[in-house]
């Protein structure tokens, strides 16, 4: 028996790189596929891998975030934002997706306990919570366009109005997203694929309300305060 | 590895799946109402805090800037289950990457336009040197 041997096959503690503080668990874990402890899951290279697609949706947010920040006083004689902005609107907006993400984790609860009615009637109050949410925008959208306070009339308005609907462009695809999901989970029931595009889903949404987070703080309100 | 067993120990996590730990439904649940009570407290100072008199008027930004940092901190650990078990190294690595990057180009945006609109020659004095 080589030295090698004694290092790679024998299944006892401290042997597998991927499983670092799982000891109690090593013994029943023998290598799956190739190298010391096999592959991940499906399941948990699905994630990193939307996890990674999502950090760098959030980088493109900072692109959008940076030239804000620089234009953020560039009125060009305009309107600022403390003259336009809703903080009444902003608040009930924050406080919807804010609730959307919530309910959206009780669907993964209720999908982890394979509950149909539960995960479906979830998504359904996320889904509606986010269109809420995008009407409401719409609507402050409109009335600063109304107010002359279009994308065109300084760059401070450009980059808001750049910033602002590059995430609800993000709401409404997960919008389209979620409803597509509830008629898979509808019709294919909890396959693993299925779960697997949920738990992707869960995190796109979850997402979203962070950008948010980020966004009612620099964009509105920090910008009352000017 | 294939689709039709997609095997996992009970201890593997990734983003997005319930913490290991829990497997009831009740602390599933849990761990979302705790992470939404910590977000609506931290939203509500936000919003509390642009009007505040409590704190020196310049420093509010600031103020906002740290309570916005927390909240996304409480979404990170509480919805996206982004935690610092050893299971979830690759997931911190590539998240601090990301902070990395988002640091460099917000902070970096920031500070070189500043300096360079101090250092501009007035728009009178720039005329003057076309002539």
């Amino acid at each position: 028996m080589s030295a090698t041997d004694t290092f790679t096959l024998t299944p006892g503690r401290h042997t597998d790189p991927y499983r670092v503080g799982h000891d109690h668990d090593a013994g029943r874990n023998l290598a799956r596929g190739h190298g010391e402890g096999g592959p991940a899951s499906k399941r948990v290279i699905v994630g990193y891998g939307f996890w990674i697609f999502l950090l760098s949706d959030i980088v493109m947010f900072s692109a959008f975030f940076a030239a804000h920040a620089v234009l953020q006083t560039a009125t060009a004689d305009g309107p600022h934002g403390r003259e336009l902005f809703n903080p009444t609107s902003i608040a009930i907006q924050t406080a919807v997706l804010l609730l959307s993400s919530f309910t959206c984790g009780m669907s993964a609860v209720a999908t982890e306990a394979r509950s149909q009615l539960w995960t479906q009637l979830s998504l359904l109050i996320t889904g509606i919570l986010g269109l809420v949410f995008l009407l409401l925008e719409g609507r402050d959208f409109a009335t600063m366009v109304s107010a002359g306070a279009p994308p065109q009339r300084s760059a401070f308005l450009s980059s808001f109005f750049a910033v602002v609907g590059c995430h609800g462009l993000h709401v409404t695809a997960g919008l389209l997203w979620l409803g597509t999901m509830m008629a898979q989970v509808f019709v294919k029931g909890f396959r693993l694929n299925i779960l697997r595009r949920l738990i992707c889903f869960n995190l796109f949404w979850h997402t979203l309300d962070i950008i948010w987070v980020a966004l009612f703080t620099i964009v509105y309100l920090i910008g009352l305060g000017r | 590895m294939t689709d039709m067993t997609d095997e996992r120990s009970a201890d593997d996590v990734g983003p997005g799946f319930l913490d290991a730990a829990d497997h009831g439904v009740r602390q599933g649940i849990q761990g979302y109402v705790i992470g939404l009570a910590l977000a609506v407290l931290l939203t509500v100072a936000s919003f509390y805090a642009v009007n505040t008199t409590l704190i020196w008027g310049p420093g509010i930004p600031v103020a906002l800037v740290t309570l916005a940092v927390a909240q996304i901190g409480v979404h990170l650990v509480f919805f996206l289950h982004i935690t610092t078990a050893p299971d979830n190294t690759n997931n911190v690595l590539a998240l601090a990457f990301g902070v990395l990057i988002v640091a460099l180009v917000i902070g970096g945006s920031i500070w070189i336009m500043d300096h360079l609109n101090e250092r501009m020659v007035p728009m009178d004095q720039m005329m003057n040197m076309q002539r």
